[in-house]
């Protein structure tokens, strides 16, 4: 019986799932158009970019400084097998530049910023703070969640060059003066076999289109919260394990389209 | 009620899902009147101001405020209408990260280019009417819930509206607060020339500052009046409601699939009698 139930269920899921997709595709829709609204603030979108940018910041610069160390570490053993270590600062370069950096700060920023993005919004709307704001006639998505979109659009993008950069800082501490790799290799190779518009710009396209999803997700779960405790506190969890495994699925597709 | 209607309800019908929650509802709000909507709750009385402000569609039925009917109106012009409303929300929803003062100032920045001295002039002068000047720099949290619920009224009354909500402005206050927030209701309808819209299951304090009011349950209304006519309304419901009776028209029990004597005998486990 167990599995006669499984095919009704499935259906069901699927049939609450496909209205649920369409209501958020509308809500990004909105928000993204919001910017033109009158009600829309520079000052809030700056207070928005300080507040997930400048706040995460520390975080990522240790995250990418010990990922860069560790790059160093296992790239060295994995190369002075075959003698290649020459080409230790191209491998911590590119693995940051294309697929680490873009990856870990999104789902860092998911953890930090997003997670905190959703208890926001939904405790807004359990406190009624975004009806009252509609019954004054200002547009919530203009005063609320366009700013914060269009913030996680512009910062993580940013963040992702700082990870990258403090990362590479980290490889090349471990490399050049702990492993003994040579310092005018280590950069030399990095030049030659790094490029700025394969590797640097579409590493940072990834990021942007991280941020888009993570702050979607983030935004859309605090929004279709349930209005209880329980509904911020569930909402804030669906937040960051969905916002995550978009960001691991996102990065597949986009790594098959851009690096082919 | 000869005074012309501000808001008209004419066969409102309006579900959530299954739940029919209004069930051909028709209305007359006359206009610089204080009108009480009163009813078991879940009985969609905050629904009820949702309609009316528009921040809900009925699935059938016309709803006008001031002339305009809410279904007709594109969004712009739905906001420029709610411009001229004023809500107090039933937990005063005032913006956490706001001082009193910004809460007030609100919808005075986001609507007008005004300077910082008529602003401020303007803010102050609307918390001086509910007392709470003095709490100008105070945020939310370090308010009392009396205080709060003031704060959002100066919110909800700082554009002059033509048109103020009330949902369940005395609930969870205590008797000094409750009576505050009863003459400030009076007094600010009266001084801006408003008409006020008061959902409250507060029978006396409603009763003290209503001039009509209506009695709403399954989704109807079943009695409608002055409070004095509502008193000696002759409808069962309505005098159990007004007399806070616990068994009448609406039973003290809920349905239950068997009677009690089987439940008590029943071997089932407690999650299985549900």
């Amino acid at each position: 019986m167990a599995f006669l139930d499984f095919v009704p269920n499935l259906g069901r899921r699927v049939l609450l799932t496909i209205p649920n997709l369409g209501a958020a595709a509308r809500f990004l829709l909105r928000s993204l158009v919001a910017v033109i609204n009158r009600h829309f603030s520079i000052q809030q979108l700056l207070k928005q970019v300080y507040g997930f940018g400048v706040r995460s910041l520390l975080l990522m610069m240790v995250a990418a400084f010990f990922t860069g160390m560790v790059l160093g570490f296992q790239g060295y053993y994995a190369l002075v097998r075959f003698g290649a270590t020459s080409a230790l600062g191209t491998l911590v370069a590119l693995s940051l530049l294309r697929e680490l950096g873009p990856v870990l700060t999104a789902l860092l920023f998911a953890g930090r910023a997003g997670s905190a993005l959703t208890a926001e919004i939904s405790s807004m709307k359990a406190t009624e703070q975004l009806n009252a704001m509609e019954m004054m006639a200002v547009n919530p998505f203009a005063w609320v969640v366009a700013p914060r979109l269009w913030a996680g659009i512009i910062v993580v993008p940013i963040l992702c060059a700082i990870f990258d950069l403090v990362g590479i800082l980290g490889g090349y501490l471990i490399s050049v003066p702990v492993l003994g790799v040579d310092g005018g290799t280590f950069w030399a190779q990095m030049q030659s076999n790094v490029t700025f518009s394969g590797d640097i710009l579409t590493g940072l396209f990834k990021a942007l289109c991280f941020g888009l999803v993570v702050t979607w997700i983030a935004a859309w779960q605090g929004y279709a919260a349930q209005p209880t405790a329980e509904g911020v506190g569930n909402a804030t969890t669906r937040s960051v394990v969905t916002a995550s495994l978009a960001v691991l699925g996102l990065d597949f597709i986009l790594t098959a389209f851009l690096f082919t | 009620m000869a005074a012309e209607a501000l808001v008209e309800l004419e066969n409102v019908h309006f579900s959530r899902g299954p739940h029919l929650v209004l069930a051909g509802v028709d209305m007359r709000i006359p206009q610089g009147a204080i009108v009480s909507l009163m009813g078991a709750s879940g009985g969609g009385k905050t629904t009820m101001l949702n309609l009316m402000a528009g921040t809900l569609a009925p699935q059938s039925g016309r709803i006008r405020v001031a002339g305009q009917d809410l279904q007709a109106l594109d969004f712009e012009d739905l906001y420029r209408l709610r411009r001229r409303m004023g809500m107090l929300f039933q937990h005063s929803a005032l913006f956490t990260d706001f001082s009193a003062f910004e809460n007030v100032a609100f919808p005075l920045r986001r609507h007008f280019r005004l300077s910082e001295g008529i602003l401020r002039k303007l803010v102050l002068m609307k918390l001086e009417a509910v007392g709470l000047r003095g709490a100008a720099g105070l945020m939310p949290a370090e308010l009392s819930g009396g205080m709060a619920r003031r704060v959002a009224l100066a919110r909800a009354v700082v554009m002059d509206p033509m048109l103020i909500f009330y949902d369940e402005p005395f609930t969870g206050l205590d008797p000094i607060s409750v009576g505050i927030i009863a003459t400030l209701i009076r007094r600010l309808n009266d001084a801006l020339g408003a008409t006020s819209i008061l959902v409250s299951h507060d029978v006396q304090e409603t009763f003290s500052i209503a001039d009509y009011g209506y009695i709403l349950a399954g989704g109807k209304i079943i009695a409608e009046g002055s409070p004095e006519v509502l008193r000696a309304s002759d409808s069962e419901l309505a005098r159990q409601f007004l007399g806070g009776q616990p068994d009448g028209p609406v039973p003290f029990h809920y349905p239950a699939r068997d009677n009690y004597a089987t439940a008590l005998m029943s071997s089932a486990a407690a999650g299985e009698v549900i």
